[in-house]
């Protein structure tokens, strides 16, 4: 794909894989990185043979943290002015399922990337954990918001002020993450979870996504409006007849995502 | 290098031995900084597929060193700081540790030895779990490594009644793999390391993970955990070198991946 510089793009049997790639800092995640990301992954979601997305870092590290050398010296007007936040505000519009897998570090701005995905698998080594308070700030991509919905104020709260790593057991048990899985098969599992997906018909996974995602946010009253437009809309789709016609006569169905 | 320790390797073999005679190598600090060290260039190192702790001296190791105890210390932290993370530093590498036990293994250094997937005895070992004698409770991991390795009823009496084991009794109990005449120990220890060094490590390294994880597991658990085992294993070239060797009715040659 394009020349990207800090990750590598292919696609394999319909999944999109996107691959961190800056080893020699254990993928700290600098401003260049969030823009070649986002490129990426509006790429793969415009993709016609693309199906579902799965985003990885190595063996050692998902991610260990946002490139710290590149913020430290900027202040509160040129962080204003150069809106780098912009850009992870556009990862959340991607429309098709994107599958996490994380291997080893899982910190700060990774965890922040890693909580981006829709699915999150890790391994059993893995670490998560938000230490920016150990320098004195905060996380700023996310965390203490999607966190907090994900596990409850109270264990985000502690996990947020004490800056501790959390084990993918624990990470696992207050929901965090979908799955433990051992090391060696994380990126496998991912990829056969991916692979799975892509068996779905297309435009329900979509409208799934933008309606979970609008529950997490919104009133009851108002999700439930946009859940029933969507269903609605499902029913303008071919793969709704060919679904529905397929059930009754007893086949497959074979869904083309129009 | 280090003060406190030795770390030797030699065909295959990483040899930490515990490096203050004087003090029956009782903990200190910087041993324990120095062991995780240790450990962590054994876990990265890949021509090291086997671990061998032991003692200089006539001692395995006596425990905390007391003679340097700060009343104003919370013993609580010293093992969150110090030992718990030394006991999860063996327990998740994925390679065979041996503890050769050549002298007594007292309080804390008991419970080093339990933590290590092999216990080897010199005739002259034995085991104390000494914490009850100064009013303290068996640690790091001593009270979830004692009952697994002898069961409840046994692990209460040694805990609680703190009597001296002795190698043979510790045989009797299945506290430790072997009990060797001490003249020939170091030379058996390390015929037993050299052969663990041979065999296929990554397989050994799942059956260590998986093992430990079974403590906490359902059946259902252990059935998945073991199939993604198995995943992995079949893949790895020893596999390959196992099956293939079997076939053309040779013995195998494992490189450890």
């Amino acid at each position: 794909m394009d020349n990207f510089t800090t990750i590598t793009v292919h696609i394999q049997e319909r999944v999109g894989v996107v691959v961190l790639n800056r080893p020699s800092v254990l993928n700290a995640i600098n401003r260049h990185m969030v823009s070649e990301l986002l490129q990426a992954l509006t790429d793969l979601d415009r993709h016609d043979e693309v199906k579902a997305i799965v985003l990885t870092g190595n063996e050692r590290a998902f991610a260990a943290g946002a490139d710290i050398d590149e913020m430290m010296n900027d202040d509160s007007i040129t962080l204003e002015l150069l809106n780098q936040f912009q850009d992870w505000d556009q990862l959340a519009l991607i429309k098709k399922p994107i599958i996490g897998a994380v291997n080893g570090y899982c910190f700060g701005g990774g965890f922040e990337l890693a909580l981006c995905c829709d699915i999150l698998f890790a391994a059993e080594n893995a670490q998560f954990g938000f230490p920016e308070i150990k320098l004195g700030v905060m996380p700023g991509a996310g965390g203490t918001v999607k966190l907090t919905k994900l596990m409850g104020q109270k264990k985000a709260l502690e996990w947020l002020w004490l800056g501790e790593p959390m084990t993918a057991k624990e990470a696992h048990r207050y929901g965090v993450i979908n799955r433990v899985i051992a090391p060696e098969r994380v990126v496998d599992e991912a990829m056969k979870f991916a692979k799975t997906l892509a068996t779905k018909a297309p435009l329900p996974l979509r409208l799934i996504k933008e309606s979970v995602y609008k529950a997490v946010d919104d009133s009851v009253y108002d999700s439930m409006q946009l859940e029933r437009k969507n269903f609605y809309l499902l029913f303008s789709s071919h793969d709704q007849k060919e679904g529905m016609q397929a059930f009754v006569e007893k086949r497959k169905a074979l869904f083309l995502g129009k | 290098m280090y003060e406190t320790i030795i770390y030797e390797t030699r065909a295959g073999v990483a040899w930490v031995t515990l490096n203050r005679p004087e003090k029956l190598n009782a903990f200190t600090p910087l041993m324990h900084k120095e062991l995780q060290k240790a450990l962590k260039v054994a876990e990265r190192d890949e021509e090291i597929r086997a671990v061998v702790i032991t003692g200089a001296g006539r001692a395995f190791c006596s425990g905390q060193d007391l003679s340097n105890d700060d009343q104003t210390l919370d013993y609580g932290d010293v093992l969150r700081e110090g030992y718990n993370p030394l006991i999860q530093a063996i327990v998740s590498l994925e390679k065979p540790v041996i503890a050769a036990i050549n002298g007594v293994a007292a309080g804390a250094g008991a419970s080093l030895a339990f933590a290590c997937d092999f216990r080897l005895a010199s005739s002259q070992a034995s085991f104390i779990e000494a914490f009850i004698h100064v009013g303290l409770v068996p640690d790091s991991g001593n009270l979830y490594f004692l009952p697994r390795l002898v069961g409840h009823a046994k692990a209460m009496e040694l805990a609680v009644l703190g009597e001296k084991v002795r190698a043979d009794e510790a045989a009797a109990l299945g506290l430790v793999t072997n009990v060797i005449e001490d003249e020939i120990f170091v030379s058996q220890v390390e015929a037993f390391a050299v052969r663990l060094a041979s065999m296929p490590t990554k397989a050994i390294g799942l059956i260590k993970r998986y093992m430990h994880k079974s403590w906490d597991s359902d059946l259902t658990e252990v059935l998945e955990d073991e199939a993604i085992a198995q995943s992995t294993a079949g893949q790895t070239y020893d596999h390959k070198e196992g099956v293939s060797a079997f076939m053309e009715k040779r013995k195998p040659s494992f490189i450890g991946k």
